[in-house]
């Protein structure tokens, strides 16, 4: 049947059918080929992404494997202090060489024919290239045009800012700071101010959910207040706090800004089931908040920047969250706990507190993890069905508020432009 | 400094690993909370945070109204998939002891059984405890649960 055909045909070619961005096909989430192509848009071009902080990788020598969408890369610091990052492929027969996920080297040696690169990812040593002597006449050897300086590693550039370092498979990308916009890089500076940053540590979980969930759970207010009981019955996070919604001029990077309200206070905001009257704690010193001059006011700040990372701020607790896809329905999502060198011993064991509420244990965010995981399982058993995200109306713009998903539906304007669907 | 324990000592270390296993695994938080004394600290920590000497954990209790706090989040709060899971402890490695505390260790397997679903090796590692004697027997004073599990499937609920 000819009708039957073109809708096919139509979705086929585009998951969206309908103008706008207000109903998000599930298609997004589930079409494994259009997640090669998201890898391909936003984590190998035209974006700068999350690689790590500095203070992972004080001295001289000292690297860090991590990920850029898929692809492993590992990021070095060198003999002059600069910081590298390139890919974990070798130049000669494309081994991944690097296994230890941190520690110091004076070089990277590839095991399997013993290729050697600089911290810098340039190549050095090549074994036999000259060729090996055996009875008066050189055997082998590589030909005489060879040019280690053509055959390094793939070198990503490199930009850092506060003490974060950020990374691109693409050379002619526009600067750190004009791709993540004035607004947002306010937002940026306020956290990483230039102090040096202490590293606390590190947690991992596996999500079995598509990676855009977890920029749009940071990106969507509406929830926090209605699943995360912490939130609204301790006053953290409810949506009757002063709060704002902040984009860059692309709608991919977000701020949601909010200072903490009247706990415990009765309003609409505590007829929501989540709302617990009566709760108390028995040990109080899971909220021992103590208010800190960098804030300037708000007691939370979540930054997303596209597609990478996670800037978090809540009360005294500060990590980034690194999204690392793995196909379409998985990513790993790491966390890495920090606070600043002019802390003192009891505000390191307040950020470290307050931690409990994060993380894939937290009070509050292991909730998020649950619901990515079952949005997913949604998505996968109808794929030609559609989310909704119309609260606070169908188009995008900054707000005073948090009532709405405003930010979700920037997010996806950004997308569809950038995937032409 | 290692000393030697009686043999009965050991049978109620061992008791006290079964009767935690018990506790976790049949979902009776209020029995948790009780194989502990009251200044208490009870750890989730990466392995790798561990041996870096990162202070952070994955879940951090330091006391026994902390671990009241989880077992109420547990049980009011915290949304979650629900799940079983089923300890297989070690016999104890004992470091050390006195009189009144034992330092030891023991390997464990959680293996997590969710709805219609397969069971899975959710978490492994080992048990770093401190143990002290009280009137009421054995308590711990002390369990870090070191995982060597680098990933975690999604999200910790339950106690380790």
């Amino acid at each position: 049947m000819n009708i039957g055909n073109e809708s096919i045909q139509r979705r086929e070619n585009t998951p969206w059918n309908s103008e706008g961005t207000s109903r998000i096909p599930f298609r997004v989430y589930t079409d494994a080929e259009l997640h090669q192509r998201e890898l391909d848009a936003f984590f190998y071009r035209n974006h700068w992404c999350y690689v790590g902080l500095e203070a992972e990788i004080p001295n001289v020598g000292d690297f860090k494997r991590t990920a850029i969408g898929e692809r492993s890369v590992v990021m070095s610091r060198a003999d002059d202090g600069s910081v590298h990052v390139f890919e974990n492929v070798c130049a000669h027969r494309g081994m991944q060489f690097c296994r230890e996920r941190h520690g110091n080297k004076k070089e990277f040696v590839c095991p399997y024919h013993q290729w050697s690169y600089t911290l810098k990812g340039d190549l050095q040593g090549v074994p036999f290239r000259r060729g090996v002597k055996q009875d008066g006449k050189v055997n082998g050897g590589m030909p005489a045009d060879f040019k280690t300086e053509e055959n390094g590693l793939t070198k990503l550039r490199v930009a850092t800012r506060g003490g974060v370092v950020f990374a691109t498979f693409d050379h002619a990308m526009e600067s750190f700071e004009n791709f993540v916009g004035e607004t947002i890089l306010h937002y940026f500076d306020r956290m990483f101010d230039g102090r040096k940053l202490k590293i606390l540590g590190y947690n991992r979980q596996r999500i079995p959910g598509n990676w855009k969930l977890m920029q749009e759970n940071i990106k969507d207010p509406y929830h926090p207040g209605l699943l995360h009981t912490w939130f609204v019955t301790f006053g953290l996070w409810r949506a009757d706090n002063k709060s704002a919604l902040k984009m860059d001029k692309h709608f991919r990077h977000a701020s949601m800004i909010s200072e903490r309200g009247n706990a415990q206070a009765a309003n609409d905001v505590s007829k929501v089931s989540s709302f617990k009257e009566s709760m108390k704690l028995h040990d109080p010193r899971f909220l021992d908040i103590v208010p800190e001059t960098w804030w300037n006011g708000p007691t939370a700040v979540m930054t997303t920047l596209f597609p990478s990372v996670i800037l978090q701020q809540q009360v005294n607790s500060v990590s980034t969250r690194h999204i690392q896809p793995r196909g379409n329905g998985e990513f790993d999502f790491v966390w890495t706990h920090f606070g600043y060198e002019d802390d003192t011993p009891e505000m390191t064991e307040r950020r470290l507190r307050q931690s409990n509420l994060f993380g894939p244990a937290g009070f509050v965010s292991a909730d998020d993890g649950e619901v990515i995981e079952l949005s997913q399982k949604g998505f996968e058993q109808k794929p030609e069905h559609r989310a909704l995200a119309e609260l606070g109306g169908r188009d995008v713009g900054d707000t005073d508020h948090m009532v709405t998903e405003t930010l979700i539906r920037g997010m996806y304007a950004y997308w569809r432009k950038v995937m032409q669907q | 400094m290692k000393s030697a324990i009686d043999f009965e000592t050991y049978l109620a270390i061992t008791q006290l690993h079964a009767a935690y296993a018990s506790a976790v695994d049949a979902n009776d938080w209020d029995r948790w909370t009780e194989l502990f004394v009251d200044d208490c600290i009870y750890r989730i920590q990466p392995r790798e945070n561990y041996e870096r000497g990162f202070p952070l954990a994955t879940l951090s209790l330091e006391s026994k109204g902390m671990l009241k706090d989880r077992a109420y989040g547990i049980r009011e709060t915290l949304f979650h998939d629900p799940y079983y899971q089923r300890h297989v402890v070690s016999a104890p490695n004992i470091i050390s002891a006195t009189a009144d505390r034992i330092e030891c260790e023991a390997n464990y397997v959680v293996i997590r059984t969710k709805l219609s679903e397969l069971s899975t090796v959710f978490n492994v590692g080992r048990y770093v405890d401190s143990i002290v004697r009280t009137s009421e027997g054995l308590r711990l004073a002390k369990r870090i649960c070191v995982y060597d599990s680098e990933m975690i499937p999604n999200s910790i609920i339950y106690p380790i």
